[in-house]
């Protein structure tokens, strides 16, 4: 596992609240979070069904506006972004690994991997050859030119977080990226995150509540109701939630 | 990204159809009938474009071509007497009816030509010579008459002949004109036989066929002959506007292809919005997920609009041809009437790309509306 005790802190949060619905039906998603994340960790956030996981990944990369308290990413306040800049604030800095892949499913690998770099305004060929490379990197260099409903689950993760990589950005945000695999399959991809994504200048935020993967983390964030209950190694951690 | 947009449309290739489809059907119902329309409305003016001169005089209550109101065979000499009038002669127009050998009837319309000049005479032979019509007896009749006679059994060909007025008429030539309105054959002869074929009346001079000397503009003979009482003058494109334009306003034919043409944008924008917001709708995790990654509105609209002008455009082609194919295949028949002028594709081209910004405008709701967090729901 990496140090963290001196890196740059690429992710933090302060008392960031966040509510759905009116009125009775309000829930309060997040009920004053702080929370850090270190440039060259890998963390992940974890805890019981509805206690705020995903809606605080959500708010860190900027894809959900918080009611109170801020949001740094990279040193830049995310809440004094207008949409437009927050948007390519995402394209330039975040890469994602979601937990049902969102590959498109009539671009072939390639394709979907090539994306976040077209985006970017690369030309076809540059974007091409880079999710190439990548592609090669995970494994499934072979399956470039394969359709996401011809590769098993493991493969499409591996897809997924090509995609995620391909524009190296500085953060990865991966919702319960081994949600939707078998045990081994589950192992190898965060196996292949450490690898891949994982590097001194780079963090990586994982969203999760399948404790065989723990053992993969730097430190594990657990939150209970709204609230960061604790900051864990990996070997202190036993899940005390089905 | 247009071309991955392109894929992702291509790829559903159930919605692809269904779009291509409703919009093609969309475009031929509003090209195919619009063209009918205009075609029919043309036709009205067959006599004007059949019996060609540069300017037309009529009583002065006429409001079109196909509307007759008699004249005393003097005018002739009034029009001729204008300063500006190069000549002018008489012509005879009327609905009559031919007794043919095996003893039915046909409507035809009688057109009687001065018999010196042969003014207004067809402007396409198909068989005999156009001056033959100074022998005894002698007509011409169109390619509509020989249909017509065929259906009722009888061969039509140079020499046969068929009654009119209970006096022999004896085809010598056979020419090919315009068809018209009412859909009857048009029968030219001389105007003096005419008047002999028609039953007696105290006026019996239809219009009035002139043109302007050299020197004179065809408005100022006009202004000249409508200064004659009971008379009013028309250019040729004058009067076949005002016979269209009679038409239109007059009859219930621009409300029924209405109706049909509005059906047509109707169920195009019902098909062809409905399935585009579907495919959007599909799609819209996908969208949200390239939202998270960093494409902008404006990439997400340049997709779309792409997505849905493909459609848009291979739709509007297609249907253009359907209809296309319709018309070539009636106009080889001769009817129903058929007239695509460059204004009825640019009119369908114009309501497809306004279906296809709403389709794509509805989507782009949907779109801009979509939090990029429900990617990770």
């Amino acid at each position: 596992m990496s140090s963290t005790t001196n890196s740059f802190p690429a992710v933090e949060t302060r008392g960031v609240v966040k509510s759905f619905g009116k009125g009775e039906s309000m829930v309060h998603a997040l009920k004053g979070v702080d929370f850090e994340a270190r440039c060259g960790e890998m963390i992940m956030i974890v805890g019981p069904s509805g206690c705020g996981k995903t809606t605080l990944l959500s708010v860190l990369c900027g894809t959900l506006k918080q009611e109170a308290g801020s949001v740094t990413v990279f040193g830049e306040s995310l809440q004094s972004m207008r949409s437009s800049e927050l948007t390519a604030f995402r394209g330039r800095n975040i890469g994602f690994v979601f937990q049902q892949f969102n590959l498109i499913p009539t671009w072939t690998a390639l394709e979907n991997v090539s994306v976040p770099l077209l985006l970017a305004g690369a030309s076809r060929r540059k974007a091409e050859e880079a999710a190439s490379s990548l592609l090669h990197k995970v494994g499934i260099g072979e399956k470039t030119n394969t359709l996401p409903s011809q590769l098993s689950g493991g493969q499409q993760q591996r897809v997924a977080i090509a995609r995620a990589l391909v524009h190296n950005p500085r953060l990865i945000i991966c919702d319960e990226p081994t949600a939707a695999l078998d045990a081994a399959s589950g192992r190898n991809v965060l196996q292949l995150l450490r690898e891949t994504a994982l590097q001194p200048e780079r963090c990586v935020v994982v969203v999760t509540h399948d404790s065989r993967i723990f053992s993969f983390a730097d430190r594990i964030a657990e939150m209970e109701d709204g609230r960061l209950k604790a900051l864990h190694r990996p070997g202190e951690y036993k899940a005390n939630y089905v | 990204m247009l071309r991955l947009a392109l894929k992702m449309l291509y790829g559903d290739l159930a919605k692809y159809t269904m779009l291509v489809c409703g919009l093609s059907f969309c475009a031929l119902l509003m090209t195919q009938q619009s063209s009918v329309f205009c075609g029919l409305l043309l036709w009205t003016t067959a006599t004007v474009r059949n019996i060609r001169a540069p300017i037309w005089v009529a009583d002065e209550k006429v409001e079109q071509v196909n509307e007759v109101v008699s004249l005393r065979e003097i005018e002739v000499q009034r029009v001729r007497s204008i300063q500006g009038v190069k000549w002018a002669v008489p012509i005879f127009w009327s609905i009559q009816q031919a007794r043919l050998p095996d003893g039915t009837f046909q409507g035809i319309q009688l057109t009687g030509l001065d018999s010196t000049s042969l003014v207004g005479q067809p402007s396409h032979m198909v068989a005999g010579t156009v001056e033959d019509l100074r022998l005894p007896n002698a007509v011409i009749v169109d390619q509509v008459a020989i249909e017509k006679f065929k259906k009722k059994g009888i061969t039509l060909h140079l020499g046969s002949t068929f009654e009119l007025n209970d006096k022999e008429a004896r085809v010598v030539g056979i020419c090919k004109t315009e068809r018209s309105f009412l859909g009857q054959p048009y029968v030219y002869t001389t105007y003096s036989r005419a008047l002999e074929y028609s039953p007696r009346q105290r006026k019996e001079l239809s219009f009035i066929l002139a043109s302007p000397k050299d020197e004179f503009r065809a408005s100022e003979v006009i202004a000249q002959i409508n200064q004659l009482r009971g008379m009013r003058a028309f250019t040729e494109q004058d009067f076949a506007w005002r016979t269209i334009v009679w038409y239109f306003t007059n009859t219930g034919i621009p409300i029924s292809f209405g109706i049909v043409v509005l059906l047509g944008v109707v169920v195009g924008i019902a098909i062809a919005g409905q399935t585009f917001y579907l495919f959007v709708h599909e799609n819209l995790r996908f969208m949200a997920a390239l939202k998270a990654m960093g494409a902008g509105m404006g990439t997400l609209t340049k997709m779309v609009f792409l997505q849905a002008f493909t459609v848009g455009f291979t739709g509007y082609g297609l249907g253009i041809g359907l209809a296309s194919a319709f018309g070539t295949a009636v106009l080889k028949k001769g009817q129903p009437p058929f007239y695509m002028p460059w204004q009825i594709l640019v009119f369908t081209g114009a309501v497809i790309v306004l279906i296809c910004c709403l389709s794509a405008f509805v989507g782009l709701i949907k779109i801009a509306r979509t939090e990029a967090a429900i990617v990770f729901k």
